[in-house]
């Protein structure tokens, strides 16, 4: 059961041969037994999830059963859940009880759903390690001396254990990806716009997107098709049809133009890494593909170009936690001006802090030009790399990490050399592209090696088929972690 | 680049965080390092572009000028630090 696709489960369910309160409490089970040591979950409930699994039950019963539903779904601690403690991975929000549901969260109680607890992130998603999270760090589940990547390390470390059947995750820079990557999943940030942002707590608004993290191409497809849809709530929700992402799944490779951009293979690129890469490549030959050199000029400055833009957008965004009308607030203080200077202090961590300290430095008077409108500029150049590139190949593909998981603590205490860590994801956020990561093998330390797929816009349901028809030819997609209790 | 102890003061006091002699030191480091990272970018000739804000180029959308929110203030502020008689209180502001 626990290895099986969301399709053998849901056929499962619906066959009645297991239930979903079965299914639901076997997950809860393995939490109680596994999370104190890898901490992926941040907050579990256990009524509110069993009492979801009984209603899904119900429709399960009644025929009236969709295809996701009664299956236990892992949320990013960053999704609004109404009634649900949702703490971003921040003190600041570590007793804040949603009011609300987001509209990814409403997505999958539509669909009948179970959430299954809220999943431990880097503090308000700024981190490549789920090292800044105020709940403590996440461990890989195939080297508890390894970090998961972030910052939906939580996320990935759930589905790699099987702690849930599939999860979700955010990625402004790279945090579906990279931890994707690192955990030896699969997951995909969908084209900026085709997930609403609504009861997605802010990071960088321009970046943000929402995306679904599980344990094969096809299992993202079935829950892209819940996730994605319109939402007037979110000004930057596109007004599109309604897709089926499982519609091309099965289509052949034979043709497809797969560009390799010299800039993912060069200097700072772990040869384990490369040798994966390279690889999962050849087997993509050998499915019909051709490849096609391709470069993108501007991706070198694609970390310093975010490391402008992102923390100036959360700079302005996370202004609203002040202290006044929810979130923490200092206990101590003689005017306003001092609760909300002790009450940021004390609620933020060390990353949020130093992030929310180069926005506001970029952003002050004397220094917009020269950093945040330079960046922006440069943001075009990088989207139009991408724009160059499409016009010879219908994929990018190359590294999603240029090494395997790094150990806990080994960057912690050098921010650059952390950010460095997203240098292959962050240029596609930049430009707004869909961009996947999926399993390619295991590196010299034995640690999951993830291959990154880059789309054109809206290309989502083709790089779904390119991902699927190498999952039917390969098995890493397959291997889980050792001690997991399987 | 090498900021100050004074500049981070200033971005600290505009961003209201407040900080100690001490955290301001390490701030300074560990920011000079990060714009040295940023600086990068100052090589780049961009005459000519057009700014990217956003990753779709689209207008904002709009809606018509009409309630869609229930009144939920007692559920908004029973998660809130300090309310009397529906209100947020905050330290006196005004003598």
């Amino acid at each position: 059961m626990l290895n099986s696709s969301l399709q053998q489960l849901g056929s499962a369910l619906r066959a009645r041969k297991i239930s979903s309160v079965e299914l639901t409490q076997l997950y809860l089970d393995r939490i109680t037994a596994l999370n104190p040591a890898l901490n992926a979950y941040v907050t579990t409930n256990t009524e509110t999830s069993l009492a979801q699994s009984r209603a899904a039950d119900v429709l399960l019963a009644s025929g009236n059963a969709k295809p996701l539903t009664g299956i236990p779904i892992a949320q990013k601690d960053i999704f609004c859940a109404k009634g649900w403690r949702t703490t971003c991975g921040s003190k600041m929000l570590a007793n804040f009880v949603a009011p609300y549901d987001a509209h990814v969260i409403e997505q999958f109680n539509n669909a009948g759903a179970v959430n299954l607890g809220k999943t431990n992130m880097d503090e308000f998603a700024m981190g490549s390690s789920n090292e800044t999270s105020y709940f403590g760090v996440v461990k890989n589940p195939w080297d508890q001396n390894a970090v998961p990547g972030g910052s939906s390390g939580g996320a990935a470390c759930a589905v790699a254990a099987r702690l849930c059947a599939a999860a979700t995750g955010t990625d402004t820079g790279g945090s579906i990806r990279q931890p994707a990557a690192l955990c030896g999943i699969s997951g995909i940030k969908p084209t900026y716009g085709t997930v609403s942002r609504y009861g997605m707590i802010a990071f960088a608004s321009s970046l943000d997107q929402a995306g679904p993290m599980a344990r094969s191409a096809e299992d993202l497809a079935l829950l892209l098709n819940v996730m994605t849809g319109f939402d007037p709530r979110d000004s930057t929700s596109l007004q599109r049809d309604k897709e089926d992402y499982v519609r091309d799944l099965n289509k052949p490779l034979v043709g497809l133009r797969i560009g390799l951009p010299k800039e993912f293979f060069a200097v700072g690129l772990a040869q384990d890494v490369a040798g994966c890469v390279n690889a999962a490549i050849a087997e993509y030959k050998k499915l019909g593909a051709t490849i096609v050199d391709i470069s993108l000029p501007n991706s070198k400055l694609a970390v310093p170009v975010y490391y402008v833009l992102a923390p100036a957008e959360a700079s302005s965004n996370l202004s609203r936690y002040d202290g006044v009308r929810y979130g923490y607030r200092a206990p101590e203080y003689s005017d306003l001006t001092e609760m909300y200077e002790k009450s940021r202090a004390q609620g933020f961590g060390e990353e949020v802090k130093r992030r929310i300290m180069i926005g506001t430095y970029v952003l002050s008077h004397g220094y917009y030009d020269a950093y945040y409108l330079q960046a922006q500029k440069i943001r075009r150049l990088i989207a139009q790399d991408f724009a160059d590139a499409f016009k010879q190949c219908d994929v990018i593909m190359g590294p999603t990490s240029p090494s395997t998981a790094f150990n806990l603590g080994e960057k912690c205490d050098d921010p650059v050399q952390m950010y460095l860590s997203d240098i292959y994801t962050i240029a596609v956020n930049l430009a707004g592209l869909p961009g996947m990561s999926i399993p390619a093998g295991f590196g010299s330390n034995a640690r999951p090696v993830g291959l990154q797929i880059i789309g054109n816009y809206f290309a989502e349901a083709q790089m779904l088929n390119v991902a699927y028809q190498y999952q039917q030819a390969t098995d890493s997609h397959n291997r889980a972690p050792q001690n997991i209790g399987l | 680049m090498s900021l100050t102890n004074a500049d981070v003061q200033k971005v600290a006091r505009l961003a209201r965080l407040a900080m100690t002699e001490a955290e301001i030191e390490s701030a300074r480091s560990q920011l000079s390092g990060i714009f040295d990272l940023i600086a990068e970018m100052q090589a780049v000739d961009t005459k000519g572009i057009t700014p990217m804000s956003h990753a779709q180029d689209l207008s904002q959308r709009l809606r018509e000028d009409k309630v869609t929110e229930a009144d939920q203030r007692e559920l908004f502020q029973s998660i809130a630090p300090q309310v009397e008689a529906g209100l947020y209180l905050v330290p006196q502001v005004i003598e």
